[in-house]
């Protein structure tokens, strides 16, 4: 910890405030101690953030089981303290259905990318969400594969470079940019749909209440909650951090406008 | 007049020098350090902490979770 | 004695599931195996024992819910036929890299392709030589009736749990569809959670308390020096399985000339051949291996020192025959080995048999004397 920068000459010593009474933001103890093999600026770390201090607050460590995908958070396991297994590519929805049904005490929730939910893995997300899994599905929606390079991933936006759309994604050659979540709000299954994004403080702190109700209707049975966070992949855009989420909200958000997509029990069709 | 005081203790061998929280910062406390840390990154330090209020933004969309943010009341 | 029943393959599978404590069954029709899941469906075990029963979407969902389920330390299977196996080989390879115990049950039809739905014993390859990708085995158990259907549910999660690996039941759709007596195993209780605690929360996905780490179920390891410790660890678990779980039954094979090697339905159909062949002065035996992966070896070059000649007999256009023919290699032998087997779903019958150890062994069976080269 670097403390020296921290000195307030003439108003308070630093160590008059650095005490743990005015400690209003640190790391939750669900959070591990590894450096998350992240790129700097990666959605993926906040959305892990929020997730350990959920769970932390909730106080629901010992009952949870996380899935982890294949793609860049393949590694989400070695950040949050609670149990975890790694699926196979597109199918943590199905491993989640088996831990769920077999542990229906267990609070369980997959954290897939675009690639792995809505390309690879969409027959297991739809029919999960169909059957109306008590499980919580973290959807990051960055719009390219990070892992492998960043080739096109299915909510790759019309026009936007990527390492297999080199000269833009026509959608005639490729078809279009797929707003999964749209159609998963549209299945009975499902109770609380919604899309968020972790680009600004605000976002953050309502993507993480989203999070925590998305989670509470797990824990009530309410059927599959559903939570897309539109991300940036700056390595894969080839841009800087900021200019990323600049980017992501000139582009993406217009394209997957954020909000609830549907707030109901399950059994219920939305309009949506 | 009561009025807020914070500070951030920044992890600097945790920071990637994303600089997110620069850009969140509504008090434009914080900056990228003209230093680098053991793995080349320029990490993030207050750079005019009299103006912090606490405020947690920077924290809250830090992705490495490498801030940690306090505050008091002072008169 | 348990409980005599009159019933058919694939409804034993069913019931020896409820009954030997199954936590979960998760499956997708398919012919010829098809009653396993109906069969569960109707006998409602959530109401009586609480062992979980859902139709997945395709096979490869339902053996990433087994992949899922078996993760939390319980007793969990899925079963199929040909082409849903080999759409479940990639999450088989992930179950086996993750050391997961698990049942998969293939009651075998022709292929390839989509073929035929009649029964055939061509995934002895994919059952026993791995099937998915990367170096793992399975332990495979080959039922040739309806009673060792029931028995080998049982015996088929004892294994997988002693060895934290999947086990694999290659029936075929001749087992699957015949009505035989069958002996019912007694019910046995589901493990309590504080026994699938005991048993297995070192590594279960039980939830993460205060007094232990966190259980991460995964085959992923990015570290080459370590992944190759993981390999080698995973063939030493194989060479136990081949030291310690090799099961067969050898039929008059003690003054055999010939010995006859077929397992699940063929077996049945030599075990007439040996009777037709022995009437008429032929002094022929039949070995059948339980275990298909551990090979029984060792019984193969016992009697490869003696006999003058094996015969393969299988449904399929010789598969097995490649592992007898290692075992007598291994042995130093020159007794000869060849392959007798039907396609597309038609099942040998005994006179074939004989008629094709005649002939192909006729040389041996002119001279008196193993043939040389």
């Amino acid at each position: 910890m670097e403390l020296k920068e921290a000195i307030k000459p003439g108003k308070m010593n630093l160590q008059e405030i650095l005490k743990p009474e005015n400690l209003v933001y640190g790391k939750s103890e669900v959070l591990n101690d590894d450096v998350m093999h992240y790129c700097p600026g990666c959605s993926h770390g906040v959305v892990h953030k929020i997730l350990a201090e959920l769970i932390d607050e909730m106080g629901i460590q010992e009952k949870t089981v996380g899935v982890a995908p294949v793609g860049c958070a393949v590694f989400a396991y070695n950040y949050i303290d609670i149990d975890w297994q790694e699926a196979a590519h597109g199918r943590a929805p199905a491993v989640a259905t088996g831990i769920a049904r077999l542990n229906p005490e267990n609070f369980v929730f997959t954290y897939q990318g675009d690639g792995d939910l809505a390309s690879i893995g969409s027959a297991e997300i739809m029919h999960a969400c169909n059957r109306g899994e008590n499980i919580l599905v973290i959807f990051i929606n960055n719009g390219i594969y990070g892992m492998t390079g960043g080739q096109m991933a299915p909510t790759t936006l019309e026009g936007m470079v990527t390492a297999t759309t080199p000269y833009g994604r026509n959608v005639d050659l490729n078809g279009y940019p797929m707003k999964i979540t749209n159609l998963i709000a549209q299945l009975p299954g499902t109770s609380y749909v919604t899309r968020q994004a972790v680009h600004t403080p605000a976002s953050v702190r309502k993507c993480k209440r989203s999070i925590k109700k998305a989670i509470q209707n797990v824990l009530d049975k309410k059927g599959t909650s559903f939570v897309e966070v539109v991300s940036t992949c700056n390595s894969g855009w080839k841009m800087t951090p900021v200019d990323a989420n600049k980017w992501m909200e000139e582009n993406m958000i217009p394209y997957y406008p954020l909000g609830d997509l549907k707030d109901s029990v399950k059994g219920e069709h939305s309009d949506n | 007049m009561a009025r807020v005081i914070g500070a951030v203790v920044v992890d600097k061998e945790a920071c990637k020098g994303c600089s997110l929280c620069v850009e969140a910062c509504p008090q434009d406390v914080l900056a990228l350090h003209m230093e680098v840390n053991s793995k080349g990154y320029h990490y993030s330090y207050m750079k005019d902490p009299d103006a912090c209020i606490g405020c947690s933004n920077c924290g809250v969309v830090c992705p490495d979770t490498c801030i940690t943010v306090y505050r008091v009341k002072a008169s | 004695m348990g409980e005599v029943k009159l019933m058919k393959g694939n409804e034993v599978l069913a019931e020896a599931a409820i009954r030997c404590g199954c936590d979960g069954y998760f499956g997708y029709p398919i012919t010829p195996q098809s009653e396993v899941m109906e069969t569960l469906m109707a006998r409602q075990p959530w109401n009586s024992t609480g062992m979980v029963v859902l139709q997945a979407e395709s096979e490869v969902a339902s053996i990433n819910m087994v992949y899922g389920a078996a993760a939390t330390g319980k007793k969990v299977m899925t079963s199929s036929s040909s082409p849903g196996i080999s759409l479940m080989a990639e999450g088989i390879s992930y179950i086996a890299g993750a050391e997961l115990p698990c049942l998969i049950v293939n009651v075998q039809r022709g292929g390839p392709g989509l073929g035929t739905i009649q029964p055939s014993q061509a995934d002895y390859f994919q059952a026993v030589k791995g099937g998915g990708h990367g170096d793992y085995k399975m332990i495979v158990l080959a039922p040739s009736s309806v009673q060792e259907m029931n028995d080998f549910v049982d015996l088929g999660f004892e294994l997988a749990f002693k060895y934290r690996n999947p086990a694999m039941i290659l029936a075929d759709g001749a087992i699957g569809q015949m009505m035989e007596k069958v002996e019912l195993a007694d019910y046995k209780p589901r493990w309590t959670k504080e026994e699938v605690l005991e048993k297995n929360g070192d590594w279960a996905t039980t939830g993460k308390t205060a007094s232990r780490k966190k259980n991460i179920v995964t085959s992923l390891e990015m570290d080459s020096a370590k992944m190759e410790q993981n390999n080698l660890r995973f063939q030493e678990k194989y060479r136990k399985m081949e030291e310690e779980d090799v099961r067969y039954e050898a039929i008059q094979c003690d003054d055999a000339d010939f010995v006859i090697v077929a397992f699940g339905t063929s077996s049945r159909v030599c075990l007439k051949a040996v009777e037709v062949a022995r009437a008429k002065g032929l002094k022929v035996g039949l070995l059948r291996p339980i275990t298909l992966f551990p090979f029984p070896n060792k019984a193969i070059k016992e009697l490869a020192r003696k006999t003058k000649g094996f015969l393969s007999v299988e449904m399929s256009a010789g598969q097995m025959v490649e592992d007898i023919k290692l075992a007598v290699y291994e042995a130093g032998s020159n007794a000869r080995v060849d392959h007798f087997g039907r396609m597309g779903g038609i099942i040998p019958t005994p006179t074939e048999v004989v008629e094709a150890l005649e002939e192909k062994f006729s040389w041996e069976l002119s001279y008196g004397v193993k043939r040389s080269y």
